[in-house]
């Protein structure tokens, strides 16, 4: 007869004794399973919508203000107000080769949306076509962000946020219908698509209507911008980017290339960073606190694993006396703990995959803000076999040592055990 | 007859000595103090005698039968078992001499309690590589031999005492040994299972089987064929029972 069919024999016969010992080795590997599935799981969710959230802005662009000027130059007075004039957008494309793309962009609050006899009071986004690439307003099929000729041609047409879509025209599809923005008719082109937004200026996006710039300037007389967004063809080119505008419009606007005070900006690619190490130190404390749930999963299994042995220390010594081999008393140890290792596993990764997908379907149901900021729960499978790997291994070793001493001992001191 | 060792078997040894000891001792180092339990034993044991050893508590006589019966080993002298010198094996080759030469019983029948009484027998037969067919019908008749065919399928905790001892007699037979050891197979046992067993044992030697067996009882001694007094490690008297023929 083969030795593996001996020793698989032997471990089917010893796998009928100790139910209680192994029902609490089996629960304590699920037990640990299910926690660091659970709690990574969130982890690994919250991190997603961190970075979906982070993008929402826009990627690596960088907004431009026009602030008040804090050094005296050229004879001017420090303090003087500085505003940008549309034209800049199309100075800095020229004069800064780094920016790829860029945007003008006029706000205007409390304007009066309305269509049929729905009213709402909404701001109101005047913007150049770069706008939607650069902003992260990406339009639901079947719409479109505004174009050149939008622009070109001072259309009037809109690209409307979700909610206010949704505020405004209920479940009918927006794309086509009028809507009026201050009386004054517009068309609507597109609605944005939901987005998870975590930086904002003068509200989400998902709350205003876009117009074009052209248009916006004609319909409220407007002649300076609210601000100017610009993006680099790679984001480590920002720092660079910025230090121009300094120059290039201090050039124009007589203030000193060296006012921070002159210019304020906010480098979304800056902050995205940030975001990130964030959500790197919140994973750290998870990890760190599945860490020790792990081990605590473990040294429970180990204690229960030596319990087991110490209390077969007399049965393995009668075995040997019998005349098993070494390895027909490990053979079917470590069968053993590889079954309860396995088993409880399942047991945990399959309980955690479930509520890792209940709460996922939860979250669409409850449809609350704080949740879906949260992230829907992500299960990875790295982490649960990485788990059940690190909580079998310690029950293994836990289980092979000493029963390796007690293989290891003449049978007739094992026998003295009690 | 069934219950007769392996016939026409020579012994390697050749003279028929199944136990062959010399100048044996034996020392447990438990670190601050060492006991000498043995203290240069020399001894024969032929084979199909019967022999009990007896002397006081603490005189060595579980040290030397567990040396006899492979359980440990000897810290200094030679044994050769059956012809086979047993100083220097590893681990591994001592579970194979006693899982083919010696069966042992306990004072405290040391069954497996979480199997039958079936399986526990059964088990030594295991460990040799036995088939499954050969292993039902060994176990079967060692069963029926020892008088226990309608207990087979309980565990030892649904067995009486004496039941308990013939479980473990039907175990130590299993793979036919050439020695049968028992140290105070009796000792835990009420009078009449005390009895019952002995005869067991009678019968064993009656059919050829090479006994030693350690008991505190002399009546039960003088009902073996040889004597062997052990005391302070050493033995102090060898002799033949009126038994002996
Ligand atoms: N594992 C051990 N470690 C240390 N000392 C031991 C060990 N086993 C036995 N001894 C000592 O060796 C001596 C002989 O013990 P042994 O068990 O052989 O005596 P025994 O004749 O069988 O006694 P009893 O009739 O009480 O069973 C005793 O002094 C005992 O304390
Ligand atoms: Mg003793």
């Amino acid at each position: 007869m083969l030795r593996a069919g001996l020793i698989f024999k032997l471990f089917r016969r010893g796998a009928q004794i100790q139910r209680k010992r192994m029902a609490m080795t089996v629960a304590a590997i699920a037990w640990g399973t299910l926690s660091i599935v659970l709690l990574l799981s969130f982890g690994e969710g919250m991190k997603r919508s961190f970075s979906k959230g982070s993008k929402g802005l826009g990627e690596g662009i960088v907004v431009v203000w026009a602030n008040a000027t804090s050094k005296a130059f050229e004879g001017f007075p420090q303090g003087r107000n500085l505003r940008f004039h549309p034209d800049d957008v199309a100075l800095v494309r020229a004069t800064i080769p780094e920016i790829v793309s860029a945007s003008g962009e006029m706000r205007r609050w409390g304007n009066n949306l309305s269509h049929g006899r729905k009213s709402l009071t909404k701001p109101v986004i005047g913007a150049e076509p770069e706008y939607g690439e650069l902003r992260n307003m990406i339009p639901v099929e079947g719409g479109r962000f505004l174009n050149v000729r939008d622009e070109t041609e001072k259309r009037r047409v809109a690209f409307v946020g979700d909610e206010l879509a949704e505020e405004l025209f209920g479940e009918k599809d927006p794309v086509g219908e009028t809507l009026l923005i201050n009386q004054v008719p517009f068309t609507v082109v597109g609605v944005l698509k939901k987005k998870i937004q975590m930086g904002m200026y003068g509200g989400p996006d998902s709350n205003v209507a876009v117009i074009p710039l052209s248009t916006f300037r004609s319909l409220f007389g407007r002649v300076y911008l609210s601000d100017m967004v610009v993006k680099a063809a790679d984001p480590a080119e920002n720092e660079t980017i910025k230090k121009r505008l300094f120059e290039v419009l201090g050039a124009k606007y007589r203030f000193d290339p060296t006012d921070e005070r002159a210019l304020q900006m906010w480098d979304t690619h800056e902050s995205q960073q940030v975001t990130i190490n964030i959500s790197l130190g919140i994973q750290i404390f998870l990890g760190v606190i599945g860490g020790l749930t792990l081990l605590i999963g473990g040294v429970g299994v180990a204690n229960i694993m030596y319990a087991v042995v110490k209390h077969r220390t007399k049965e393995i010594g009668v075995q040997m006396a019998l005349g098993a081999r070494r390895s027909y008393v490990l053979g079917p140890l470590v069968l053993e703990s590889l079954a309860l290792t396995a088993f409880g596993g399942a047991i945990g990764v399959g309980v955690g995959y479930g509520l890792v997908r209940l709460l996922g379907f939860l979250q669409t149901k409850a449809n609350s803000e704080a949740l879906e900021f949260m992230g829907a729960p992500t299960f990875s499978p790295a982490i649960a076999a990485t788990t059940v790997l690190l909580l079998g291994t310690i029950g293994f070793l836990a289980g092979y040592f000493p029963s390796r001493r007690a293989v290891a001992i003449q049978p007739a001191e094992a026998l003295r055990y009690e | 007859m069934l219950f007769s060792p392996k016939n026409g078997k020579k012994s390697n040894g050749g003279n028929g000595e199944i136990i062959a000891m010399r100048a044996l001792r034996k020392v447990y180092d438990t670190g601050a103090i060492q006991v000498e339990a043995l203290r240069g034993i020399d001894l024969a044991v032929h084979r199909n005698e019967f022999v009990s050893i007896v002397g006081p508590s603490g005189s060595g006589k579980s040290t030397l039968l567990n040396i006899v019966g492979c359980l440990d080993v000897a810290t200094e002298g030679s044994y050769l078992l059956d012809g086979e010198e047993v100083a220097g094996l590893d681990l591994d080759q001592l579970a194979d001499i006693r899982n083919r030469k010696v069966g042992f019983v306990f004072q405290s029948f040391n069954l497996l309690p979480h199997i039958t009484a079936y399986e526990n027998v059964e088990m030594p037969l295991l460990f040799k590589g036995a088939g499954a067919r050969e292993r039902r019908e060994r176990v079967e008749t060692l069963f029926e031999q020892v008088g226990l065919g309608d207990r087979m399928h309980h565990r030892p905790v649904e067995l009486s005492g004496g039941q308990m001892q013939r479980v473990a007699i039907a175990r130590a037979l299993a793979c036919e040994p050439a020695l049968l050891l028992a140290d105070e197979p009796t000792g835990n046992l009420d009078t009449t299972s005390g009895k019952d067993i002995l005869g067991l044992f009678e019968d064993l030697a009656e059919r050829g089987h090479t006994l030693v067996l350690i008991t505190h009882d002399m009546a039960l001694a003088e009902r073996t064929k040889r004597i062997v007094r052990i005391q302070d490690g050493r033995i102090v008297e060898d002799r033949p029972t009126s038994q002996a023929a």
